[in-house]
């Protein structure tokens, strides 16, 4: 199992090494000279040429990598062409943000997801069946983007019930703490913040838990469709338990394994939803922020959410993976022989 | 002697054997995907659907004066106005008729769907079968890469390329094709690993067939099923990123009609006018619920066993 992990861990270098050279040949290769959109086009070409040495755009495209790659081995991902602040600290203010909604959307994703699946999978060819797979199909089918519009629409714009965009209301701000608003609203015992924090939550939530949670209801329905028809099931039945238990204690408990995987790569897909998810609700995490440095080449900014986003990405596998090894002893076998 | 002559003719005879029930199953794959599609209610509609969209891409592109009004000129006067007789699905801010925008709209909307299809299609499935067939290095080489490009989101993937290459909906086409390639040659590279060691491959190559043609003639027809399959679904991400990529202002130039640039131009006035926001948008569902139920279809005809599931 040791050997196993070590094994999936050193894949992973390379996968990342190789995202920074695919980002790097993006915005470094591909992209026009940043200079002119950062300043300005009426930019002589002088103040461009001392820009572009002072941000290290001058020195060949392979000495560029090289000293990304050595910065950012150190933690360093270099400076933002505007703020002139390090890339890392301008994540790290808006990472919580993006976490904390990531988090939220697949807690619910999760839930209802895994509900209706079950739901799907033991009523199956009944009412209850088609109207979860029709939310399922409804939900792979929305753009990510519109269905946050509608809710706006609908929440905050007829029923006045919800507000559109933001974090929090700016008064109720939780200021230094981790960033992670509902954990520093809970830590202060701030319980008006923390409920306003909760109902700013909601919208974007829903909206980026959408497709993820119709994803997780196809799963556990097909998962618990054949677990259902397992020998160990029809015994326990026959044994003479209740149908609720057996669905529940017996076949559920079994199917999750798949869903289990689903749910840990959602998390990394989720990520990308955010990017849209934020834009709509003018939330403050990195996936606006991304979006915002790619229409104005701050390309630094760029190559370190894009870093960031594969090692979540990565991470998440590589867990799935393990996990997955830990409860299915034949891929723990297939290792030691390969080994 | 014999048994030499034996060894020799029998791959040569399985060969040609071969050969026969491949011509014969790749017809009769089109026969299963017809009958998938027959089949299964809301997959049919969502076929004749797509049809029609197919239908009105065709006819605005090329009967001049069909649609209500012409869909980019401008009408300040009519500005915002609300669903009415005379606009159907309202007017946006410059006045233009959003019904004649949103029917010219479906010439993008399944330009970019089908092209972006196209170049992960074709991409993928080189690089998934040289992968899968050659295995080694190759292979390690080759899905390494596809690892890599999997752990970036892919909508991220086609913001960087977009802003790299610029706007434009030939460029939009282009990184929302690269970003889908390693889902292609993933499938196909697994599909190849448990055909290959078939008996007719081996009796291809033992007849002398170079490693293109026992691809192409015997490996990829096979693999066929699969790729129709994700080939549809296939169209509806294309569609959804492309809409994505519309609604960032990454997309399309003005004046052209796409359905996510017109949702992102209409943000701003999403509680004076939603119906800026609702008509593109449930045009963009529509087509990718309908290309969603279609690529079902297809799944249940060409695998009779998902539709018992």
């Amino acid at each position: 199992m040791l050997k196993y992990i070590l094994k999936r861990i050193l894949m992973v270098i390379p996968v990342l090494l190789g995202v920074t050279i695919i980002i790097f040949l993006i915005t470094r290769v591909l992209a026009p000279d940043p200079a002119p959109v950062v300043l300005g086009e009426h930019a002589t070409p002088e103040a461009m040429a001392t820009w572009r040495a002072d941000n290290g755009l001058d020195s060949p495209i392979w000495m560029q990598y090289i000293n990304f790659i050595v910065g950012a081995v150190q933690g360093d991902l270099g400076m933002s062409y505007y703020t002139h602040q390090p890339v890392t600290a301008e994540i790290a203010a808006r990472f919580p943000a993006t976490a904390e909604l990531a988090i939220c959307a697949i807690i619910v994703a999760s839930l209802l997801g895994v509900t209706l699946g079950v739901l799907a999978a033991v009523k199956k060819n009944k009412l209850a069946d088609n109207v979860s797979m029709l939310i399922a199909l409804v939900g792979v089918s929305m753009p990510i983007f519109w269905s946050g519009i509608l809710l706006i629409l609908l929440f905050a714009g007829i029923l006045h019930v919800l507000p559109s965009s933001g974090r929090v209301t700016p008064l109720l701000q939780p200021t230094g703490g981790t960033g992670f608003f509902i954990l520093d609203t809970i830590m202060r015992a701030d319980w008006t913040a923390l409920g306003d924090v909760l109902i700013h939550l909601i919208l974007p939530t829903l909206a980026l838990s959408l497709y993820s949670m119709a994803i997780i209801t196809r799963m556990t329905r097909s998962s618990m469709l054949e677990t259902l028809n397992a020998d160990y099931i029809r015994t326990a039945r026959a044994k003479g338990l209740k149908k609720g238990t057996v669905n529940i204690k017996h076949a559920l408990r079994n199917a999750m394994l798949p869903v289990s995987t689903v749910i840990g790569l959602q998390f990394g897909s989720l990520l990308g939803g955010a990017l849209l998810t934020e834009t709509v609700f003018a939330w403050p995490g990195i996936g606006k922020f991304a979006v915002d440095c790619v229409l104005k080449s701050d390309f630094p900014v760029v190559q370190g959410i894009v870093l960031l986003v594969a090692v979540i990405f990565v991470i998440m596998n590589l867990v799935v993976d393990i996990v997955y090894a830990y409860l299915d002893p034949r891929i723990k076998y297939g290792a030691k022989e390969e080994g | 002697m014999s048994k030499d002559k034996k060894l020799a003719t029998e791959p040569a005879a399985g060969a040609a054997l071969a050969a026969q029930p491949v011509k014969e199953k790749r017809e009769s794959i089109w026969k299963d995907v017809f009958a998938g599609i027959v089949s299964n209610k809301a997959s049919l509609i969502s076929g004749i659907f797509i049809l029609l969209l197919v239908i009105i891409a065709l006819v605005t592109k090329f009967v001049p004066g069909v649609l209500p009004y012409d869909p980019y000129a401008q009408n300040l006067s009519e500005s915002l106005m609300g669903p009415s007789a005379a606009h159907w699905f309202g007017t946006d801010i410059q006045g233009r008729d959003i019904f004649s925008r949103v029917l010219v709209g479906t010439q993008i909307t399944l330009t970019v769907g089908l092209a972006a299809v196209a170049i992960s299609l074709t991409i993928g499935v080189l690089l998934g079968s040289i992968a899968g067939y050659r295995g080694g290095k190759t292979d390690t080489v080759i899905m390494r890469v596809m690892d890599m490009m999997l752990a970036i989101p892919s909508i991220l993937l086609a913001i960087a390329i977009m802003a790299a290459l610029g706007p434009g909906i030939e460029k939009a086409v282009v990184a929302i094709g690269l970003v889908s390639i390693p889902e292609y040659a993933r499938i196909v590279r697994s599909e190849i690993l448990a055909i290959k060691e078939n008996d007719y491959v081996a009796a291809a190559r033992v007849v002398g067939d170079s490693n293109a043609a026992i691809i192409f003639r015997h490996v990829l027809p096979n693999v066929l099923p699969s790729i129709i399959v994700r080939a549809t679904l296939g169209i509806s991400t294309a569609i959804l990123d492309a809409a994505a990529l519309g609604f960032l202002g990454l997309g399309v130039q003005p004046p052209a009609a796409e359905w996510g640039d017109m949702l992102g131009r209409g943000r701003n006035e999403l509680f004076r006018a939603p119906w800026l926001m609702i008509f593109p948008g449930m045009a963009i569902t529509l087509t990718v619920l309908a290309f969603n139920l279609l690529g079902d279809g297809i799944r249940d005809g060409l695998d009779p066993k998902a539709r018992k599931r």
